[in-house]
């Protein structure tokens, strides 16, 4: 589904002395089947502009389209599981929702509230366990008897049971060890191509390097940039205003750059990298 | 979940925040007390009006006390309209069996309304212009005598302070819960009573879960830094009596006075 932000504000605390700008008039336009990165500093209002794409949050002003579907300030707390359903979220650390005495009662929490059959919920059970990477021997035991990084497996699992067309990621590998972190954003890259829309908020510039279509940067509640990682991560005001890092592959071709390497646009990823050196070496 | 004001610390500046917590704490017990001394119009108009100077000296929006009055809104109506229907009298204006309606107890509801407005506005005082921490520092440095007796003080303060650190730290994991299991289809408030309870499972298993990790983690955080109980512990937060505060318990005494005055008047 696409999602359009149309001039978003939200104040946290609306009435009151505290009152705080979690997002200053916010226009973005999320792309139907693209992944779709969110960086920005901590406190920059990532969390709060995915909140509102399932109605967590409601703006103060100005409107959310996703789908068909448009939320606005008065859209009430009634018929939102439809929206729910469609719209699944990783929350960070997502280990903290687990709650039943199995597993495959976690995962199959979300599809049954949404509707869906016990004998279908259970399906999606099993097949979910699988696509994250787990065994099935492991549905019938508790999840608090899992390690962190299996529990963090069935709690994905959980949410990818409803089946949702998008899945808003928020710092899904944060703590997780290297080669949990590649497996589970493959996961989400497959997920993507497979015709799903993936919105991932992350820290890593790396992950947005090699995983996301678009970017958008957020600072202090606004938008102040999208586009691909490649204009980002060359957008020579963001990077001198620090407002973002850059990617590994960036940062070892900026310091080649001061010696004999010339690029004229900063490769971002390994293979771009391994490339353009290729290219220069041989061409030279 | 964040519209609980009572009990809730609201950052700012003014005279009152600047009383040393002790002082205040122990003024707003006295107040309390005091508050029952009042036996008719003038003195309730009378410590009406000193608190509402009180709010005046602090400087926080009026607003904020009377949302202090919500959640009580049920108990005080029901104390109210109890004395209202129920208070014995010779002259009752209105009577049906039990109930009567008189002068006498609407006179009395309205005092017993005024009351509970004025504790719950001197109490939301304290508690918006001291922080907990404040407050449990007072109630050690209150309760240190009972050292005398083997009490543990130490420790008493230690584990208020600790339950009023864990308050916010569990409101924020409850909403994060209650968001996480709302993305997963769970309404809240939407059902029959039993739909209702059974929906608060999915968030207090989990809350329960990450509250003994999180405690797990304090003890360990506080005993790797080398946290040891006992005698001789200095103080990062100095509580200082200045004559500010002298002063504030002379107005109280005077307070009192005026009012033993006025209510045998």
């Amino acid at each position: 589904m696409e999602i359009i932000f149309k001039h978003v504000t939200h104040a946290y605390e609306a009435n009151n002395p505290l009152a705080a700008l979690g997002l200053d008039d916010v226009s973005v336009d999320i792309k139907d089947k693209k992944f779709t990165a969110i960086i920005g500093k901590t406190g920059s209002g990532k969390s709060t502009l995915v909140r509102h794409i399932n109605a967590l949050l409601k703006p103060t002003s100005g409107t959310i389209m996703v789908g068909d579907r448009e939320i606005n300030a008065e859209t009430n707390n009634k018929n939102l599981k439809s929206l729910r359903k469609n719209v699944g979220m990783v929350f960070q650390f997502p280990e903290s929702q687990l709650f039943e005495d199995t597993v495959e009662k976690d995962i199959m929490f979300g599809p049954m509230n949404f509707g869906v059959s016990e004998e279908d919920a259970k399906t999606a059970a099993h097949d979910m366990i699988k696509l994250v990477g787990l065994d099935e021997k492991y549905l019938s035991k508790s999840p608090f008897d899992l390690s962190g990084g299996q529990m963090r497996r069935v709690a994905i699992a959980g949410v990818l049971a409803t089946h949702p067309e998008t899945i808003i990621l928020d710092e899904p590998t944060a703590g997780l060890d290297p080669v949990g972190r590649k497996e589970i954003m493959d996961l989400f890259k497959n997920l993507q191509t497979e015709g799903r829309t993936i919105i991932l908020i992350t820290h890593n510039m790396d992950d947005v390097a090699n995983y996301a279509d678009e970017v958008v940067v957020m600072h202090d509640g606004k938008k102040i940039a999208e586009g691909t990682p490649m204009e980002v991560f060359n957008n020579q005001k963001l990077l001198t205003d620090d407002m973002l890092t850059l990617p590994q592959s960036a940062i070892f071709a900026q310091k080649l750059s001061q010696k004999y390497f010339n690029f004229d646009q900063l490769p971002i990823t390994i293979s771009d990298l391994s490339t353009e050196i290729k290219r220069q070496i041989n061409g030279d | 979940m964040n519209k609980l004001i009572l009990g809730r610390y609201l950052p700012g500046d003014s005279l009152l925040y600047r009383l040393d917590p002790r002082g205040k704490f122990l003024i707003t017990f006295y107040f309390i007390g005091i508050v029952f001394l009042a036996n008719n119009v003038a003195s309730y108009g009378f410590l009406l009006l000193f608190v509402l100077f009180a709010v005046y000296l602090s400087k926080i929006n009026l607003g904020f006390f009377l949302r202090g009055l919500r959640p009580m809104f049920w108990l005080i109506l029901f104390t109210v309209v109890l004395q209202m229907f129920f208070t014995p009298s010779q002259h009752p204006l209105w009577s049906f069996g039990i109930l009567t309606l008189s002068k006498e107890g609407l006179v009395i509801s309205a005092y017993i309304f005024v009351r509970f407005v004025l504790i719950i506005f001197v109490s939301t005082l304290l508690t918006l212009t001291t922080t907990p921490i404040e407050i449990s520092d007072s109630i050690e440095s209150i309760l240190k005598p009972l050292k005398a007796i083997k009490f543990p003080v130490t420790q008493v303060a230690l584990m208020l302070s600790i339950a009023l650190r864990f308050v916010p730290l569990l409101i924020d994991e409850t909403t994060k819960i209650m968001d996480a299991q709302r993305a997963r289809g769970v309404d809240f408030g939407e059902g029959g009573l039993i739909k209702r309870i059974k929906s608060f499972v999915p968030i207090l298993i989990p809350l329960f879960v990450s509250s003994f990790s999180i405690a797990y983690d304090l003890a360990i955080a506080m005993e790797s830094r080398g946290y040891k109980d006992g005698e001789g512990r200095s103080k990062y937060r100095v509580l200082s009596w200045s004559t500010r505060d002298t002063v504030a318990a002379i107005v109280m005494l005077l307070i009192t006075v005026i009012l033993l005055f006025i209510r045998s008047y």
